[in-house]
């Protein structure tokens, strides 16, 4: 994949003809596994993830466990094809920072302290690769823990906003991520509207980093309503026989 | 498998005192909640290294030395010489620590580094290369936390930059399609000084470089860095918790304000070659 000449065109139009402030399309379903207490699936265009809960259950091995809340592991990881070029297998560097600040987002929320001595883990599976992968990662952990039962404060929703030939645009796709100038994955709990997780990877003014915290927070209302219609529409489903 | 760290029991009692004394615009060491502990910059320390550094801020120090070796360059890139970060927190440097591999706390703060480093585009990375596709200088950047009392990720910044500032890199030239070192040495100039602030927010109110006693009970801390232009260049949010949105506004200008302090600061101590100077 080499750089498109631009990344914006004269109608003001992304490469993927999108508008700036543009989210991509986005599908969420919860439950989608049937070996984990919680699982959810998530799509934002060419981003495919998959994410399941397992627990509360004993935490292994046992000195882990803390006396007065759950832990929480989490584990980001990559499909070997998820990527242009074979990722080899393993965790690389980059997929364990990311399972580290998936897990501290999560940790904000969830109620661990109802679990002691418990384990809850999160496994994000990115399926395919299209720019976004932890924060669409980071909002289908969150469904997934949801559809397990796990009590929250809130669920996160989260997107990247970004800086391509100089104009602030949404969710950023791959190509726009790999040339565009700056990056910045943002994580809210809409409830409390706080941040749970941010990074910046690239370089933007102070003005355009607020006004880039603002345009995610316009994004991640749209992804949180999205959020609550999935979760509604798994138990909207469930008769009552099944209870 | 990323574990959820042990939070320090004991240190729950700390947090009542340091937030109250925050309400009050103090802090248990008698600085103001904006003030950096004092910052101490020693460079070109040891030999076998072509460079180093060690950085101190209060009592957290950070060794960094660079080893320059010469390599293939990424064939995306086949003009550009090449440099890779890394990171680790000594089991000497706090009871906290374990030997071992760098843990996902390490691996932050190197990639952290590395990015900042990287896309603040201190190096121009065209000059260290030597014979185009093939030959390019490989630096390997490596970070030392060696007294652990707080904050490991600005001084670390520091301590990569005043290395870098005074790597003495060995030239070659090419004979024969073969390498000869010439005998003579050259430091790369610097092109941009993006430096780091750590965050620390407790309840409503904030402070920076947090000393670990006020590292322990943070509610959450960032890692939000800006280069001498004023641009954001780096941001991590490093720890579990919520950075309530209105405060975001006040961090980022006092960002720009002290990132500049420590710039200052590392002009004073590190003779840098900036790109663009005489």
């Amino acid at each position: 994949m080499s750089r498109p000449s631009r990344l914006i065109d004269e109608n003001g139009k992304r490469v993927d003809g999108r508008r700036p402030d543009e989210l991509r399309p986005i599908k969420m379903e919860v439950g989608v596994l049937d070996k984990s207490d919680g699982s959810a699936y998530v799509e934002f265009g060419g981003t495919k993830v998959i994410a399941a809960v397992f627990g509360p259950r004993e935490a292994h091995p046992r000195h882990l466990a803390l006396p007065d809340r759950a832990i929480l592991n989490c584990r980001y990881h990559m499909t070997s094809f998820s990527v242009e070029e074979r990722k080899p297998l393993g965790m690389t560097r980059r997929e364990i920072e990311l399972s580290k600040v998936i897990r501290e987002a999560l940790e904000t929320v969830a109620f661990l302290e109802e679990f002691p001595r418990a384990a809850i883990d999160v496994y994000v599976e990115v399926v395919q690769a299209d720019g976004g992968t932890r924060t669409a990662g980071l909002t289908a952990a969150s469904l997934a823990l949801a559809d397990a039962g796990i009590p929250m404060a809130d669920l996160i929703a989260a997107v990247a906003v970004g800086k391509v030939d100089g104009q602030l645009v949404l969710d950023l796709c791959d190509l726009e991520d790999k040339y565009g100038e700056a990056d910045m994955p943002v994580a809210m709990a809409p409830r409390f509207n706080s941040i749970v997780m941010l990074q910046l990877n690239g370089r933007m003014t102070v003005e355009e980093f607020k006004k880039g915290l603002a345009l995610a927070k316009k994004g991640i209302e749209v992804i949180y309503r999205l959020q609550r219609e999935a979760l509604k529409k798994k138990f909207s489903e469930i008769s009552p026989e099944e209870v | 498998m990323a574990l959820a760290p042990k939070k320090d029991l004991t240190a729950k009692i700390m947090r009542n005192k340091i937030y109250n004394l925050l309400l009050q615009d103090r802090r248990i060491d008698g600085r103001k909640p904006i003030d950096l502990r004092p910052i101490k910059i020693e460079t070109g320390l040891l030999s076998k290294a072509e460079g180093s550094a060690l950085v101190s801020m209060g009592s957290t120090k950070i060794l960094t030395g660079i080893k320059v070796e010469v390599g293939a360059p990424f064939p995306d890139r086949p003009d550009e010489g090449t440099f890779t970060v890394n990171a680790e927190l000594l089991p000497l440097a706090s009871a906290s620590f374990e030997p071992g591999p760098p843990d996902e706390r390490g691996i932050e703060l190197a990639r952290v580094v590395d990015r900042s480093l990287r896309e603040g585009g201190v190096l121009d990375l065209k000059r260290l290369c030597l014979v185009e596709g093939e030959k390019v200088y490989v630096l390997f950047i490596d970070i030392y936390v060696l007294d652990y009392d707080g904050n490991y990720f600005d001084p670390s910044l520091i301590s990569a930059l005043a290395a870098l500032a005074t790597v003495k890199i060995p030239r070659y030239e090419v004979a024969d399609g073969k390498l000869q070192k010439t005998g003579e040495y050259f430091t790369p100039e610097i092109r941009s000084l993006p430096f780091t602030v750590m965050v620390g927010v407790i309840g409503e109110k904030f402070l920076l470089d947090p000393q670990l006693e006020e590292e322990k009970v943070l509610d959450v801390s960032l890692v939000m860095g800006a280069d001498e232009k004023g641009n954001i260049t780096c941001v991590q949010k490093n720890s579990p918790g919520q950075v309530p949105l209105d405060i975001m506004d006040s961090i980022v200008d006092v960002v720009i304000e002290k990132t500049g302090e420590i710039r200052r600061k590392f002009l004073q101590e590190v003779p840098v070659k900036l790109a663009g100077s005489p």
